[in-house]
């Protein structure tokens, strides 16, 4: 299934304007406060009505404004996860799950429910009333009753920011599967650069209601203008596999047949993982540093320099682990005499890479 | 009851009997008025809302002379109900109808302001799971917007209970047919000696309303816990 969007939408202050096609997986809607994002979740779910334009679920409209066709909320077959739960206050979770499996074209069986709600964790909770849940609770019981309305699209508005780090670290497993289950399109709404590193496989970003179309996570986290904190912000992300856990509490990953450490993680042996590395967190040396404490030691070659306005510039390098970037001095990469195709060393400081960012 | 004399135990049973029809008759009209006013946008969405309100406003007296123009033996209405085998004046139905129409203001306003504080973004998390707003209506909006409903319903129940000006003109004072508590207790008044019957009357009138308002703060307390789940 496929999901294109092609609409306007004049707001107060702003107009948002939107193209892209989004296939199964998790394409992430980027982009800071007021930039357009939840109404854009919003259109595709029909609580806004477009200006003009057409959104469409493979081959059926949801929206064609040319055709006068607009599908009412309760016919788009869309599951939506909210930033606040909105779990009923009035019924018991069970009750939750079940508003809208009863509703579902094709209702979800007896052993989908079951399947649910052990992935989810929350067969305790069925009886309980929705005051009496957590929010990282609450919030698995939102996904499970919008995952047994048997959706063809999931939308999620920052569904993790209204927890703390621990509910968040809890939560993201789940929409890592359904990534990886990849048999519907997911919108996911976020401004965090470490849920977009460990979700994305796609990325639109929005800025002051312009969306871009598809991009590739990597290049989004490269880029500056992009990431809150500008060059700050800036990171990589790559793929590794769990090769082993050290008795000393560190993980050893294999990124492309180079070795990584980071602290210990809760990762099986042989699950893949993704990992941002943050450009703040990578210097770089000419030669092969020797008598130095850092474990990861990448060797590199310079792809790409971009000199701010300030003194920092930001180092693209092809690593065998992959892409990833180095914010240095421009004063630095000059004493290197850095440039496109200079050799170089990478070095990672093993404890800078926060667990949050690491995710399967 | 010894403590009533009969016409006065009369005049009680009928006022509890007209009270409660008039409330079974104004309490889904009123949920469906409330609901469009507190959630409609539609043309005319003030006219509805002043028509509703107008027997709050008018002289009791008049929404009774307009009932017995429209729905008396004389009036278009009225003749059309008697036909069907349904007529209104000097009857205690058309009690029933008096009080659910002075009662409706009171209970609109109970309902309505209740819809209003249920959150809408439970309403449209309802219809992305599948709900027409019909659905939504009655398992989002209405369960949550109970306590208000009883509220509304209790306060109608009272104010039929009282009703006198609408009443007195639209279907008369007739004993056992018509003659409802207030009615009664006007009677009394009129003659000599019966300050004792209308006092008993008085009482039991205070006791109904303030059991009446006890009654709806306690299930509406009772309902707000249950819905917020607490």
């Amino acid at each position: 299934m496929r999901l294109s969007v092609d609409i306007v939408k004049a707001m107060s202050g702003l107009e948002l304007r939107a193209q892209f096609e989004a296939p199964d997986g998790i394409t992430v809607l980027f982009g800071p406060s007021g930039s357009g994002k939840t109404t854009l979740i919003n259109a595709v779910a029909g609580l806004v009505t477009p200006d003009t334009g057409r959104i469409a679920l493979g081959e059926q409209a949801l929206f064609d404004q040319a055709r006068g066709v607009n599908q009412p909320v309760h016919k788009r077959g869309v599951g939506y996860v909210f930033q606040d739960a909105r779990l009923f206050p009035h019924l018991s979770v069970e009750a939750n799950l079940n508003y809208g499996r009863k509703l579902a074209a094709n209702p979800p069986s007896e052993a989908e429910f079951e399947r649910i709600v052990k992935l989810l964790g929350i067969g305790g909770l069925l009886a309980r009333r929705p005051a009496k849940l957590s929010g990282g609770e609450a919030q698995r019981v939102a996904l499970g009753r919008a995952l047994l309305s048997g959706p063809q699209v999931l939308l999620a508005d920052e569904p993790l920011a209204a927890l703390d780090g621990a509910r968040k670290a809890e939560l993201l497993p789940y929409f890592e599967r359904l990534r990886d289950e990849g048999n519907m399109p997911i919108l996911y709404v976020t401004h965090s650069v470490s849920e977009l590193g460990r979700l994305a496989n796609h990325v639109v970003t929005l800025e002051t209601g312009v969306a871009s179309g598809l991009r590739a996570p990597s290049e989004v986290l490269a880029d500056p203008h992009l990431v809150p904190g500008g060059v700050r912000g800036v990171g990589a992300m790559i793929s590794a596999v769990v090769v082993t856990h050290h008795a000393d509490g560190l993980t050893e990953l294999n990124a492309g047949g180079v070795s990584l450490f980071l602290p210990k993680v809760a990762h099986d042996i042989g699950a893949r993982l993704r990992v941002r590395i943050a450009a703040s967190d990578v210097i770089l040396a000419r030669q092969k540093p020797e008598g130095l404490s850092a474990l990861n030691i990448l060797q590199a070659k310079v792809t790409g320099m971009r000199e701010g306005d300030g003194p920092g510039a930001i180092v693209a390098l092809e690593t065998g682990a992959g892409q990833i970037q180095a914010r240095i001095t421009r004063r630095s990469a000059k004493a290197l005499g850095l440039g496109l195709g200079v050799d170089a060393y990478a070095i990672v400081k093993t404890v800078s890479i926060a667990q949050e960012d690491v995710g399967g | 009851m010894s403590w009533l004399g009969p016409e006065e135990w009369q005049a009680v049973a009928l006022s509890l009997k007209v009270a409660f029809w008039a409330t079974a008759l104004s309490v889904p009209p009123a949920i469906g008025v409330a609901y469009a006013l507190a959630r409609g946008r539609f043309w005319g969405h003030g006219l509805l809302n002043g028509v509703v309100h107008l027997p709050l406003v008018l002289p009791p007296v008049v929404t009774g002379y307009l009932l017995l123009m429209f729905l008396g033996s004389q009036g278009l209405g009225g003749q059309v109900l008697e036909a069907v085998g349904l007529p209104l004046a000097f009857r205690w139905t058309g009690a029933v109808l008096a009080a659910a129409i002075m009662a409706l203001p009171l209970t609109v306003r109970a309902i309505r302001l209740s819809i209003e504080a249920v959150d809408m973004r439970f309403e449209s998390a309802a219809a992305t799971l599948g709900a027409s707003r019909l659905r939504v209506f009655f398992t989002v909006t209405l369960p949550m917007a109970m306590p208000g409903v009883l509220a509304g319903a209790v306060l109608g129940f009272a104010k039929a209970m009282g009703e006198f000006g609408a009443t007195i003109t639209f279907v008369s004072n007739i004993p056992g047919e018509t003659q409802t508590l207030p009615s009664a207790v006007y009677s009394f008044l009129q003659v000599p000696g019966g300050e004792s019957s209308a006092g008993k009357l008085v009482i039991i009138a205070i006791v109904v309303a303030m059991g009446a308002l006890l009654l709806s703060e306690w299930l509406a307390r009772r309902m707000a816990r249950r819905v917020a789940g607490a």
